[in-house]
């Protein structure tokens, strides 16, 4: 029996002090009509030995591809110590820190993530976590509306350069709150927010503005000037940044004059592997003023009875624990584990690591573009100041050269013919420091080949 | 070993660093009116030092893998280090999520065969595995409630009703989906009272949030009654899957009658909680139901695994993730459960039941008593300290506190609400009948010391790191950030 420790010896014992003959007759109280016998459509069981081979060749049958892909998820190299210090048992099998004197552990990391956070993003406070950047993106927009003291439209003005996913999430999760999310354009030539298409939106009541950075193209945005526009207009500012361009660009606490009200994104770029989408980590930061409309699990620093420094989570109050159908949102946990590896992963790479990680993922990206531009048929689509991404246009359509990629061992870039069908035949492509000049060279000399060939469209 | 351990900012020195992290410099080209100015606030420590400071963190906790951790309704059960190996192998954790699916077979298949088996083992026509935690899994219930009566112009509904014994995340998602909530009263015996339901039945009713078997550690015993009731009223019943692991082979909660079901994948399937996360929400819905799923979905076709996404299901709720969900949580899952099969799911219900129900025959012998005496436990059962509070002054923190210092994680604490003083002790089927005596000896031993010397339990912990923390500062005198000293 897998993971089940009772002999028959054990077993017999049990029943007989709880007085009954067998176990079935612990299920007694489930009417007869609903009981099953049986699980058709379950397979039996496998010994680990046999399930370890099986999943081992479909894991093999996808792996080692060279990744030109970011689009929200970003190839990073995780230091040894980070994963083998995150499947410690005391850290991988622990809950949520509900008895914080057996908990001071995952307690004062979620001290330290929040202090990491915070100074990246020049905020003044920040959550231990939440799902992913997208959800996090949502539940800002949920907050910005309890948070904004004068507004009562709950319409929030989101740029077309913020991830077009996240976009949607937000969508799906604020839609039953009655959020009205307006969308604005883009300046064709720079790829980054129109400023004058705000204009259309000066003193009507706004509740808050979006500003990515960078943003889905990998442009920076003017986020000062963004800034300045909302809150010349009454509206609170969102920020949805990279945590590692923070390395290298103004962090939303330092935006315009007062900084971004509240600012997300996703953790996954510090020592969180791709692994097929998730899990990842969202995080949210905010002005202090705002911290009781915050949702997610605060660790706050504090004393026990001798008066020593000991760490619990704080501000319960806003949670739906004790708050139920009134809390900030339903969020119970946070990503625990992989909060545990953004700390560790940020606590190795320093202050002088993660500049050199983020500049180095720059100048890749910097010479990708230079060597697939400088085939025929390939140029940028954006001109202006990018971080580690590019939108590239080809001439002819981007998802059968993709898929010829992709036999060839090439994952070359992400598609933007779907969610930007005005840019035409549009490929977004990332180079982060684990590419090599010899990787970017090899895919130059792929999609030369491809593009080489008479174009059948 | 050491009780505390600094803050990694308070072991940095200037010019320090793990330096076999570091890549070489690089320039990064941007335009020097958009740089950072001035520098990074974060640690600068060598490897040996973070290796030290997290392990000597990760010392403080108890976790699974250290201690019993009997926490009523969150299944802390042995999570296998199978799962992990195989979630980790290199071939899943280096691929993007946007690689073209012919990049993907492999991965897509495990999660395909996931949707299958919880497919089968819940009873539901269809399963979505996007959502990235149970309170999001009830989210996207909720919302699909919420499309299906506008869809069918039944705009109007916008209520639901909860039991006063549910999880604060039933009330508090339906507010999130812009619903009212209706709580309805338990009965003395666990049951839902079925007049206070009928009561609560209207034209308003979208449906109603149960968990079976409920909080209260009980089988909902009029479960066919109120399907009954609740979709006469047009109302649809949603299934909260914390408790799953008490009927998992047993009953199905589609055979029940259930339109839409979140499962815990980190509870019933045991994937690991973190420290507090990730989790996995899957949601399973009938037919009334499956049009709205969030994507993506994995479907296969002709042996070829893809992704259905908003474009084949136009109705549904959405996206609720970046990508497809936890997708490493997903792995671990399936991983588990072709280890259990279908026979080892069943002893899932089976185990877990007679742990619960030997402990609190153990309990009862020690002077205990049970909240709903006279009932079947299901897999997790409630103690109410009414009586040994007011007899001895000793509540139900101090009873939980002291168990800490007996080396066993303490069950869950008042909750659910309405029973006063209580502990909420889910023991788990992995857990041998030796732990088990030793929890009932450590909670006995705490019920003589509350008779002779109440001062001790009242003051417990003592032999944990910190003693007990003052919440009130902490709340007050917020601290949740660390900030370089003023220069």
């Amino acid at each position: 029996m897998p993971y089940i420790p009772h002999t028959a010896a054990d077993v017999r014992a049990m029943l007989d002090r709880i007085g009954v003959a067998g176990i079935d007759d612990l299920f007694d109280e489930i009417p007869p009509a609903l009981r099953v016998d049986a699980l058709p459509g379950v397979p039996e069981g496998l010994p680990e030995m046999d399930l370890s081979r099986l999943a081992a060749e479909r894991a093999a049958a996808d792996g080692a591809r060279l990744n030109f892909i970011g689009a929200g998820a970003y190839e990073h190299h995780i230091p040894a110590p980070v994963w083998q210090l995150v499947t410690r048992g005391e850290i991988y099998s622990a809950y949520t820190p509900y008895q914080a004197e057996a908990s001071q552990g995952t307690l004062q990391i979620m001290y330290e993530f929040q202090s990491m956070i915070t100074a990246l993003t020049g905020m003044d406070v920040s959550n231990a976590s939440l799902y992913d950047g997208a959800s996090a993106l949502a539940e800002a927009c949920l907050m910005a509306v309890r948070a904004h003291r004068h507004s009562q439209s709950a319409r929030i003005l989101m740029p077309a350069t913020v991830n077009p996913v996240w976009r949607r999430v937000a969508r799906a999760i604020t839609e039953g709150q009655g959020l009205v999310v307006e969308e604005l354009p883009y300046d064709p030539a720079r790829g980054t927010t129109d400023l004058q298409s705000l204009e259309r939106h000066a003193g009507t009541d706004l509740t808050a503005l979006v500003v990515p950075q960078p943003n889905f193209f990998g442009q920076l945005e003017d986020a000062d000037a963004l800034t300045r526009w909302a809150h010349g207009n009454g509206a609170l500012v969102i920020g949805a940044v990279n945590p590692l361009a923070l390395a290298l660009v103004a962090p939303p606490g330092e935006w315009g004059e007062g900084g971004a009200d509240v600012a997300v994104g996703d953790g996954q770029p510090f020592g969180v592997p791709l692994s097929s989408g998730g899990p990842y980590v969202g995080f949210m930061t905010s002005r202090l003023e705002h911290v009781r409309q915050m949702p997610g699990r605060i660790s706050g620093r504090t004393v026990d009875a001798d008066g020593r420094t000991g760490y619990t989570l704080t501000l319960q109050a806003r949670e739906q624990h004790i708050r139920r159908g009134k809390a900030t949102s339903n969020i119970c946990t946070n990503q625990g584990l992989l909060m545990t590896a953004a700390t560790i992963h940020l606590a190795l790479l320093g202050p002088v690591g993660l500049e050199r990680v983020a500049s180095a993922c720059a100048r890749r990206t910097r010479e990708l573009v230079a060597a697939l531009t400088a085939i025929p048929g390939v140029r940028e689509a954006f001109a202006g100041p990018r971080f580690h991404e590019a939108a590239l246009l080809l001439d002819r359509p981007v998802a059968p050269v993709l898929e010829a990629l992709a036999a060839a061992g090439i994952v070359g870039g992400y598609d933007l013919s779907r969610d930007y069908p005005e840019l035409g035949h549009a490929l977004l492509v990332c180079a982060t420091e684990t590419r090599t000049s010899a990787d970017i060279e090899r895919y130059a000399r792929a999609l030369r080949g491809l593009l080489g060939r008479r174009s059948a469209a | 070993m050491k009780k505390t351990e600094p803050l990694i900012f308070e072991l940095s020195r200037p010019g320090r660093g793990a330096t076999a992290q570091h890549p070489p410099i690089a320039e990064a080209g941007l335009p020097p009116a958009l740089r950072r100015r001035g520098r990074l606030p974060l640690p600068e420590v060598s490897e040996l030092q973070a290796v030290r400071h997290y392990t000597r963190l990760s010392q403080l906790n108890f976790g699974i893998d250290t201690q019993c951790y009997p926490l009523g309704s969150c299944t802390m059960k042995y999570n296998p280090r199978a799962c992990n190996a195989i979630a980790m192998l290199p071939g899943f954790l280096g691929r993007h999520p946007l690689a073209p699916a012919a990049t993907g077979q492999g991965f897509m298949a495990c999660l395909f065969e996931l949707q299958e088996m919880l497919r089968h083992v819940t009873g539901m026509q269809a399963v979505s595995l996007t959502p990235m935690a149970g309170a999001q899994g009830e989210f996207a219930g909720v919302a699909m409630i919420r499309a299906y009566h506008r869809a069918r112009g039944d705009g109007a509904r916008n209520e639901i009703i909860v039991p006063d014994a549910a999880h604060g995340t039933n009330p508090a998602t339906a507010s999130m989906c812009g619903m009212k909530v209706r709580e309805i009263a338990s009965r003395p015996d666990g049951d839902v009272d079925l007049a206070a339901l009928e009561q609560a039945l209207s034209p308003a009713t979208a449906g109603i949030m149960l968990t079976n078997p409920s909080t209260l550690g009980v089988f909902e015993r009029n479960i066919v009654e109120i399907e009954r009731r609740v979709h006469a009223a047009g109302g649809l019943l949603y299934y909260d899957g914390a408790n799953l692991n008490a009927i998992l082979g047993k009953v199905r909660p589609g055979d029940m009658g259930f339109d839409v079901i979140h499962m815990n994948l980190h509870k019933t399937f045991s994937t690991p909680h973190g420290g507090g996360g990730p989790g996995s929400g899957a949601v399973g819905v009938g037919p009334r139901l499956a049009p709205f799923l969030p994507v993506p979905v994995v479907a296969q076709e002709g042996g070829r695994y893809r992704w259905l996404d908003e474009r084949d299901l136009p109705q549904s709720i959405g996206r609720l993730s970046g990508f497809m969900g936890n997708a490493g949580v997903l792995l671990r899952a399936w991983a588990y459960m072709r280890i259990l099969g279908a026979a080892g799911m069943r002893r899932v219900a089976e185990y877990s039941t007679l742990n619960a129900n030997y402990l609190l025959a153990r309990l009862v012998e020690a002077g205990f008593d049970a909240a709903y005496p006279g009932r079947r436990a299901s897999h997790e059962f409630i103690v109410t300290l009414k009586r040994q509070a007011r007899e001895t002054g000793a509540n139900a923190m101090d009873f939980a506190k002291r168990l800490l210092d007996h080396g066993y994680h303490a069950p869950t604490t008042y909750f659910p609400l309405l029973v006063p003083e209580c502990l909420l002790i889910e023991p788990t089927e992995t857990e041998t009948r030796e732990e088990l005596d030793g929890f009932a000896e450590a909670l006995a031993a705490i019920l003589r010391e509350a008779a002779t010397d109440v001062a001790t339990l009242k003051s417990a912990p003592h032999t944990m790191p910190v003693r007990r923390l003052d919440d009130v500062r902490a709340a007050r005198q917020l601290d949740v950030a660390w900030k370089p000293a003023a220069a």
